[in-house]
């Protein structure tokens, strides 16, 4: 799965498969990444509007 | 280096002369001591039983007085698989890289601590070579003392088969390396079945190396190798003088068995 | 008890009742964790697995549920890439019955391996030249998937969804859930593939094995295709079953009309490859092998696999079944319609059946005969295990989480309509903060 795995070669075998891995790797975290991150900040920004209209 | 005379370059082989093998077993034996292969109590079923090589009875299919028997003893084949790249049935399906092809010596290993047991490499040898190991080994009181300790024990679930003795080509390098000594010579790395074979059917050696005796015996026009024409380049040889054993070597379409039946004719 | 958890503007049975059914099938899950318990502790010697058969009921098992689980990832690029709308009516159930399928394929594959400690050998020491790595590789990836497609589901629990936090990744995870669909097509298609490739590049098993472009045997485009083809069929198929045990109507007939039509066209475009497989195995890979078809199958002693299970394989679950669906009439006729996804489903299982089992049977050695086996009870627990645990969850999800966007359409509950009108107003009002849009579109 890594390159420091004694049984990896640097062959067109292991350039395809675990590049379409890692580029689905990739997307998946990235994408997760964004949806937590953003509803983290969606909810911080929420919660001080609704603070800011109690003072109000 | 030039290639195949005595370098470190070898494509080890056998050759089975099935007009020699009278079935008696002794390479069997030979090699369940010599590889501490496992035992269950009860044996009678022989689709879980441990056998590296395994003696087949073979017979003509007609009835008596032109019965005919032959007995075929099967080890793993060592295939080369196509351009001898090690493309072999099992090795290339392997997903953990436990089962490795020497490109050294042709020897397709098998790495029982780095085997999961999933058995594709089962499913996917034509010849029944490999094993599982349904259970722990379980060797009778005292038993224990007589295992060899060149070779490890396999645990349970795990895919075991015939390694070639390789850990004897492991001794006679070592020795050779000892003695200050390049490369090993034919007697010095032998298989436990080759030796056990009290009818000396079975000859082992390097197939590419015209000093050994496989080298010539595997161009007998009589030798043939199981299931050939799927391709898998088994490093086993048979020789037969009977055209029925060389025909049940393989699966032949009834036009083909007519062909080489009239061919034996004008032979 | 629960009726806060459940969905507003829908009925459900009674507690007492949901319980007594999840007590039903929580024992046929415990015989199964029972039997996978004893493989786990005992070893595979639990089964009747032997030498010749080293794969057998286990490995049919996920190749079958991962074929009926491609709904989920078919429905999920028609919805999501090609766009088309009507399906996000079906991609909520269809989605969680290919996560039921996934993991329970997961599962089996964890018990099958005679050293399930060293599971993670073949991620780790991955050869990526072996079908099976391709297949845990993208198995695993597209489970992930699944998950990532299945939780903005459960976040709109009434309960969850108050919880602003969730509410919000629900909504982001929407939005973009296009973006994961594309990733999970592409996984699916490679390991649907691979999964064919499994017994396609076998070389040395002649039933098996295919010719093929570049690495791909021909079986890996079948396998995806006959995926893509039957896993909506059995989308319907559970949808119908759900639809019969809940005694209502759960999805419009436009949407399974659609879904049984675009599954009718692969299914017949997928047959017709599949003739073409047969035919040019039949006559030039097999002969090249010293093979006629008579000998694959076959009455000799042991084999239970004549001429039938082709039979069976590719006209009654393969020619009848697309020629039902491709019709309108055989897609709005009810009778029609349950008998042409039963058969397609039939169908891809006796497929993955034959890669597996007959592969295995049929002797390769002259001096060989058919060998014969039958699974063990345990194999047979762990078997219907995922049943059990995939009736569990359905049941679990459809009475907590709106599955279903049509089902209040459908049934509206009397004299309820308006006061449920008026308590989702006043639940987004509570929510509603700028310009943020309803957490599904499919929940309203």
């Amino acid at each position: 799965m890594f390159p420091f795995a004694f049984e990896w070669i640097w062959d067109m075998g292991h350039y395809v498969f675990h590049g379409g891995l890692w580029y689905a790797l990739s997307i998946i975290g990235a994408g997760m990444t964004y949806c937590i991150g953003k509803a983290a900040y969606d909810t911080l920004i929420q919660e001080k509007g609704s603070h800011e209209d109690e003072h109000h | 280096m030039e290639k195949g005379h005595n370098t470190t370059f070898k494509r080890y082989g056998m050759v089975i002369d099935l007009d020699k093998c009278t079935g008696c077993g002794a390479c069997m034996v030979a090699c369940m001591q010599e590889n501490n292969v496992p035992f269950k109590k009860d044996e009678t079923d022989k689709i879980r039983s441990i056998t590296w090589i395994r003696v087949y009875k073979l017979n003509n299919g007609k009835p008596y007085p032109d019965t005919e028997i032959c007995y075929l003893p099967r080890p793993c084949q060592h295939c080369s698989g196509m351009g001898d790249h090690g493309h072999s049935p099992c090795v290339s399906v392997c997903p953990a890289t436990a089962t490795d092809y020497g490109m050294d010596t042709g020897i397709v290993s098998q790495i029982y601590t780095r085997c999961f047991g999933c058995r594709y490499c089962m499913v996917a040898c034509p010849y029944h070579v490999r094993h599982f190991n349904w259970w722990d080994p379980v060797w009778p009181e005292g038993m224990e003392n007589y295992l060899s300790p060149n070779v490890s024990v396999r645990m349970r679930g795990v895919v075991e088969k015939c390694s070639f003795c390789y850990h004897r080509y492991q001794l006679a390098r070592e020795r050779a390396f000892v003695q200050g000594r390049k490369d090993i010579e034919e007697h010095e790395y032998q298989t436990a079945c080759t030796q056990a074979c009290p009818a000396k059917a079975i000859t082992f050696g390097d197939l590419i190396n015209p000093a050994h005796a496989v080298y010539e015996l595997k161009n007998s026009p009589n030798a043939f190798q199981l299931l050939e024409r799927l391709q898998t380049y088994p490093k086993v040889y048979y020789l037969s003088d009977r055209l029925w054993v060389r025909m049940a070597g393989d699966n032949y379409l009834e036009e083909e068995k007519r062909e080489m039946a009239q061919a034996k004719i004008k032979r | 008890m629960d009726s806060d958890l459940i969905p507003k503007g829908v009925q459900r049975c009674s507690l007492g009742k949901f319980l007594l059914w999840i007590s039903a099938c929580g024992f046929v899950l415990a015989i199964g964790v029972y039997a996978m318990i004893l493989c786990w502790l005992k070893g595979l010697n639990q089964t009747n697995m032997n030498d010749a058969y080293g794969f057998a009921l286990w490995i049919w098992a996920d190749l079958a549920i991962i074929a009926l689980g491609g709904g989920a990832f078919f429905t999920g690029f028609l919805r999501y890439i090609i766009g088309i709308k009507e399906l996000k009516n079906i991609i909520n159930y269809a989605v969680l019955i290919g996560f039921i399928c996934y993991s329970s394929a997961l599962l089996i594959l964890a018990i099958d391996i005679g050293q399930p400690l060293r599971g993670w050998f073949i991620f780790w020491h991955a050869n990526v030249h072996s079908m099976l790595t391709e297949v845990a590789f993208c198995l695993t990836v597209y489970f992930a998937v699944l998950t990532i497609e299945y939780i903005p589901l459960v976040l709109e629990n009434r309960k969850i969804d108050k919880i602003p936090f969730f509410h919000n990744l629900s909504h982001n995870m929407h939005e973009i859930m296009a973006v994961f669909a594309a990733t999970g097509a592409f996984l699916s298609f490679f390991h649907q593939g691979s999964l064919g490739g499994v017994a396609g590049v076998l070389f040395g098993r002649p039933f098996g094995f295919r010719e093929g472009i570049l690495i791909w045997p021909w079986t890996f485009f079948l396998f995806t295709w006959s995926a893509a083809a039957v896993g909506p069929c059995f989308t319907i198929l559970i949808t119908k079953i759900t639809e019969k045990v809940t005694r209502k109507k759960l999805v419009k007939d436009n949407v399974i009309e659609l879904l049984a039509k675009i599954s009718g066209w692969m299914l017949l475009t997928y047959i017709i490859a599949k003739l073409i497989d047969t035919y040019y195995w039949a006559f030039h890979t097999a002969p090249g092998m010293g093979l006629t078809l008579a000998q694959f199958y076959t009455s000799d002693p042991g084999s239970v696999y004549g001429y039938w299970i082709l039979f069976l394989e590719v006209v009654i679950g393969g020619i009848v079944p697309a020629l039902i669906l491709v019709t309108k009439f055989g897609r709005t006729n009810k009778i029609a319609l349950w008998i042409a996804i039963t058969l397609a489903c039939i169908g891809i299982c006796t497929n993955r059946w034959v890669m597996v089992l007959q592969l295995l049977a049929m002797p390769v050695m002259t001096f060989q005969s058919w060998f014969t086996y039958f699974p063990s009870w345990q194999e047979i627990a762990t078997t219907i295990l995922p049943v059990a645990y995939g009736a569990i969850l359905i049941s679990i999800s459809y009475r907590y989480l709106p599955i279903f966007p049509q089902e209040r359409e459908l049934n509206p509950i009397p004299g309820e309509e308006a006061e449920v009108e008026t308590v989702e107003k006043e639940e987004k009002k509570e929510l509603a903060t700028g310009d943020l849009s309803p957490a599904t579109e499919t929940a309203t």
